[in-house]
């Protein structure tokens, strides 16, 4: 392969002289990584830090009689043995809920577990010392007596009436559910000439960040101020999380966010153990360091995705879809997870399912309930890939059921190009969106009717390929609409500070947090290229809650859309202030003057009129040789919201060809291609890694991972050997091509990008598999992860 | 510091280094702790993800899965090492322009096994395959990336070094 430097820009609109929108520069801040040379949480020491182990339940659910603690006090290196009762002192519990999910439901969690452990791996007890191994020997010493409870575990029955209540004081395990009926769907049914009903599993899984959530807090006594060193991907969220549970102003509590290994979703939640080691700090009044090793992250790490949907779908011979019917279950552990709620997945596929396509007619119905297993919580692209298997998975058992091609099936049902703005039977508003396009533009980029000729010669000689699809959209660029209204303090706007510094270089504060997806070098590329410097003189702080604009973070895909178009306003308004004050100096209008790769020039001519470094000289150094009233403001700050529409929806569609051994059961990826749209690209080579890392997260879930649990509610594959992840040689080449619809809701008009590769992947593998088993007689399968066992199964030979 | 303490002598990235260490210690918490160079990452501690991947007397080993009192009088070379060095900068150069980690967290290790890679096919005179690299670079995980990019830029690297032999 050849590696290009740069590609042409695709774009007029933003096409400012030296313009860096559109263009695949690197990474600002890859060197300090490449070198090992990044700060992670997980390195940072400070003087005096402790650490923090903890005693986590061997049960899923059992009442804590007794802690006997006085052997570990004792321990060499132990500072201290604190239980839940006594934490609860510092810290007050929270209740996961939002307001606009009306009917959620959940009970008070505390840090540490208070008289009852509700899952395996809750902390029911903290040791601190002045390592980790020593507060590991510490918790060896720590004896816990427990009379174990009875364990929900199955959310098919977790409603039952003979089923124990897990919070007695819900009065049943019903944490949410919603119904939803649009159109006429009865009718639609009775009218269609096919009907396929099946029931989609996906497995239970998780993030497996690289990473492991880590957190140092530092209290200090005499500031009254606590500071957090922590890998979370919303630093503001979790200082106004940190201060309202113990008892602090948000002036009391600084968070810091540098280097993050990996996020996923993952690291965008509140968990009881950080909150505890936050409070053990101020207990202690000196730093304290908690690192998940891998087993704690398995068993308290949010899981995701653990849902099983009855599904049906009508279809007419012409191919027109007549009707989608969902029955979605999901059981989410024993809390709802604080603040983001654990009702937001089930709600995402109610409102997902049959998305890209016209059918007005839907009936959706999904409960959530409680368990005794690990919580379960958003995690990348949330939602989408169980909505978007369930609807593909239809769409392509609708197509071979009435004999139809089943890309000719969606373009028969995909929303028309032109039929923005429309309305989704979900009640999903869409700006613009392009099915038709990016569909054209995947079959001629996979040259899809070669592809088909090549399977059907290879099947005469017993070689076993598919090919599957799965348009998608995604939501990204949230409004409040998504938490605020909600009652969530989860910030949907955001900034971006720009300062013009003394030698004429440009310094950004965003409260958009960085954790590899790159949004760092979208920040830097909007202001160069609404300012007016070469990349090079622009510096992006992020990641600080004492220094940033206030501010989401990164997640839901909103970095670039949310956190680009502050930053290109940010720009924009530096400009004009810094050209008042050339206008000033040169005697000129500043109407006629413009800033061009780091350089005052003339708005026609380009001709160079003043450097920004001697404009920095005259205005910080000697401001007195300014003429009486101008006042140079360097410094400037911008927010930005999205206001027309509650979620900028993107689109997209995905394709997987792929070999299964039908003696082992094992599958190949041959090839993956996803053709996407998220309106202006910033930086294609950041778009279509994010694509890439996504399709591999989404391939993990169709092929590899599971979070596996027994009937007690113990999880059996903790570990790294036995929860699969993808590797390299498992993995194909990924292709990626693009359609670009901007939004007008910004001027930038870029949407986020983070979560359709995740989103679409599962259901195309899902498809190509039950492609190539078709003709063996093979009943589809829908049950993920499809492990060489399930496909055996499937072709009878187990 | 527990009775179990030992003196150990080893090079460390071409510096003699002398320390007491407890002979549970893994090589990667007494690089990381006790030498602070927090380069070689820690993900999983039961040698699965290969971020803690580094050269011990030129072989790539798992710091996880070896202790620090077993590299007593051995040579033990860091990404830290890697880089100051100059020996993998066309690696790591290759790694920032294609975008080739995101994180960045599995960086160090991956570029320790890709290196040892392309110093097996410089040695064979062999460009290796793009299945070949990615069946290399397995026992490293990247949960960013999809890999794809990774591969891209080993292979460019390994096709850079052969051209300029």
């Amino acid at each position: 392969m050849k590696i290009t430097d740069d590609s042409p820009s695709v774009l007029s609109a933003l096409d400012r002289p030296n313009s860096y929108i559109g263009r695949s520069v690197p990474r600002p801040n890859l060197k300090r990584l490449t070198q090992g040379r990044g700060q992670y949480v997980s390195d940072v020491a400070l003087p005096r830090m402790a650490h923090v182990a903890f005693v986590r339940s061997p049960h899923a659910h059992a009442r804590i009689v007794s802690i006997a603690t006085e052997t570990a006090k004792k321990s060499p290196g132990v500072i201290a043995v604190v239980t839940g009762a006594e934490l609860a002192k510092v810290m007050t519990p929270w209740v996961g809920v939002l307001t606009h999910l009306k009917g959620l439901k959940s009970a008070p969690q505390h840090a540490i577990a208070v008289e009852r452990a509700c899952w395996q791996g809750e902390a029911v007890c903290a040791v601190v010392a002045r390592t980790r191994a020593e507060a590991e020997d510490g918790c060896e010493l720590v004896e816990v007596s427990y009379d174990p409870l009875p364990a929900v575990v199955d959310p098919e029955t977790a409603l039952d009436p003979t089923t124990p209540v897990i919070q007695p004081d819900l009065g049943d395990n019903l944490c949410f559910e919603r119904k939803l009926d649009a159109g006429a769907v009865d009718k639609a049914f009775a009218e269609s000439d096919a009907v396929v009903e099946t029931t989609f599993v996906c497995g239970r899984h998780t993030g497996v960040t690289n990473e492991p959530r880590a957190c140092v807090a530092d209290w200090n006594e005499g500031e009254q101020r606590m500071t957090v060193y922590h890998g979370t991907q919303a630093p503001h969220m979790m200082q106004d999380l940190f201060a309202k549970h113990l008892g602090l102003a948000h002036q009391q509590v600084r968070v810091l966010t540098k280097d993050v290994g990996g996020s996923f979703g993952i690291k965008v939640h509140t968990y009881a153990d950080e909150m505890a080691t936050v409070a053990l700090s101020k207990m202690l009044k000196r730093p304290v360091k908690f690192v998940a090793d891998r087993l704690e992250s398995f068993v308290t790490d949010i899981h995701a995705r653990d849902h099983r949907i009855k599904a049906k779908i009508g279809v007419k011979s012409d191919g027109t879809i007549t009707a989608f019917e969902i029955d979605d279950l999901t059981g989410i552990g024993p809390y709802s997870v604080y603040p983001r709620t654990s009702g937001i997945e089930a709600n995402q596929v109610v409102n997902l399912v049959g998305g890209p396509y016209s059918c007005p007619n839907y009936r959706a119905q999904t409960r959530v309930v409680f368990t005794n297993k690990n919580v379960m919580c958003q995690y990348r692209a949330v939602g989408h890939p169980i909505a978007v298997a369930v609807t593909e998975g239809l769409v392509e058992q609708a197509a071979a059921k009435i004999g139809m091609d089943p890309l000719e099936l969606r373009r028969r049902n995909l929303i028309a190009d032109d039929a923005y703005p429309c309305t989704s039977a979900a009640g999903l508003k869409f700006e613009k969106l392009s099915h038709h396009e990016a569909l054209a533009h995947l079959d001629a980029m996979m040259n899809y009717a070669g592809l088909r000729a090549e399977q059907a010669k290879l099947r005469q000689q017993g070689i076993y390929r598919g090919i599957g699809f799965a348009s998608f959209i995604e939501v990204t660029n949230p409004s409040a609409a998504f938490y605020g209204v909600g009652g969530a303090r989860i910030t949907s706007q955001d900034g971006a500070t720009v300062r013009l510094d003394a030698q004429g270089a440009v310094v950004v504060q965003t409260g958009v947090t960085e954790q590899g997806q790159g949004a760092e070098a979208v920040v830097a590329q909007c202001v160069a290229s609404s300012f007016g410097v070469p990349l090079d003189r622009v510096r992006v702080i992020t990641g600080d809650t004492d220094v940033t604009p206030y501010g989401g973070g990164t997640w839901a895909s909103r970095a670039a859309g949310i956190g680009g178009e502050a930053s290109w306003q940010a720009g924009k308004a530096l400009r004009a202030n810094v050209l008042a004050v050339a206008g000033s100096m040169l005697q000129t209008t500043p109407e006629t003057l413009d800033i061009r790769n780091g350089v005052v020039v003339d708005k026609t001519t380009g001709n160079e009129r003043l450097p920004l470094e001697e404009l920095a000289r005259v205005a910080y150094f000697r401001p007195d040789t300014l003429p009486a009233g101008i006042q140079a403001e360097l410094m400037v700050t911008r927010h930005y919201v999205p206001r027309a529409w509650p979620f900028a929806f993107t689109n997209g569609i995905q394709a997987s060809y792929l070999e299964v051994d039908t003696d082992s059961g094992f599958v190949k990826l041959l090839k993956h291609w996803c053709v996407e749209d998220c309106g202006t690209i910033i930086n294609p080579q950041l778009v279509d890694e994010q694509i890439r890392g996504g399709v591999v997260q989404g391939i993990g879930a169709a092929l590899f991972e599971q979070c596996l649990y027994d009937e007690r509610g113990q999880m059996l594959n903790g570990t790294m050997a036995d929860y699969l992840v993808p590797m390299a040689v498992e993995m194909p080449d990924i292709e990626c091509g693009h359609v670009v619809s901007p939004t007008a809701d910004s001027e930038l008009g870029a949407k986020g990008a983070g979560e359709a590769g995740t989103a679409g992947a599962p259901a195309s593998v899902m498809n190509a598999i039950n492609d190539a088993l078709r003709p063996l007689g093979a009943a589809p399968l829908t049950d993920m992860p499809f492990t060489p066992e399930k496909i055996l199964r499937a072709l009878g030979k187990v | 510091m527990s009775d179990t303490a030992l003196s150990i002598t080893l090079i460390v990235n071409g510096e003699t280094v002398s320390e007491r260490v407890d002979a549970r210690k893994t090589l990667v918490d007494f690089l990381r702790e006790d030498l602070a160079l927090t380069g070689s990452h820690v993900g999983c501690e039961h040698g699965v993800c290969g971020t803690c991947t580094v050269r011990v007397n030129g072989e790539i080993v798992r710091g996880c899965l070896m202790l620090a009192v077993q590299c007593d009088g051995a040579t033990v070379e860091t990404v830290e090492g890697l880089s100051d060095s100059g020996e993998i900068a066309d690696l790591q150069a290759a790694f920032e322009q294609r975008n080739a980690l995101q994180c960045g967290y599995c960086t160090p290790g991956m570029l320790a096994t890709a290196q040892d890679l392309l110093k097996r096919a410089q040695t064979s005179g062999r460009v290796p395959s793009r299945d070949e690299i990615r069946e290399q670079l397995s026992g490293n995980y990247c949960r960013c990336t999809g890999y794809h990019a990774i591969v891209d830029a080993v292979e460019a690297v390994a096709i850079a070094r052969a051209e300029a032999k």
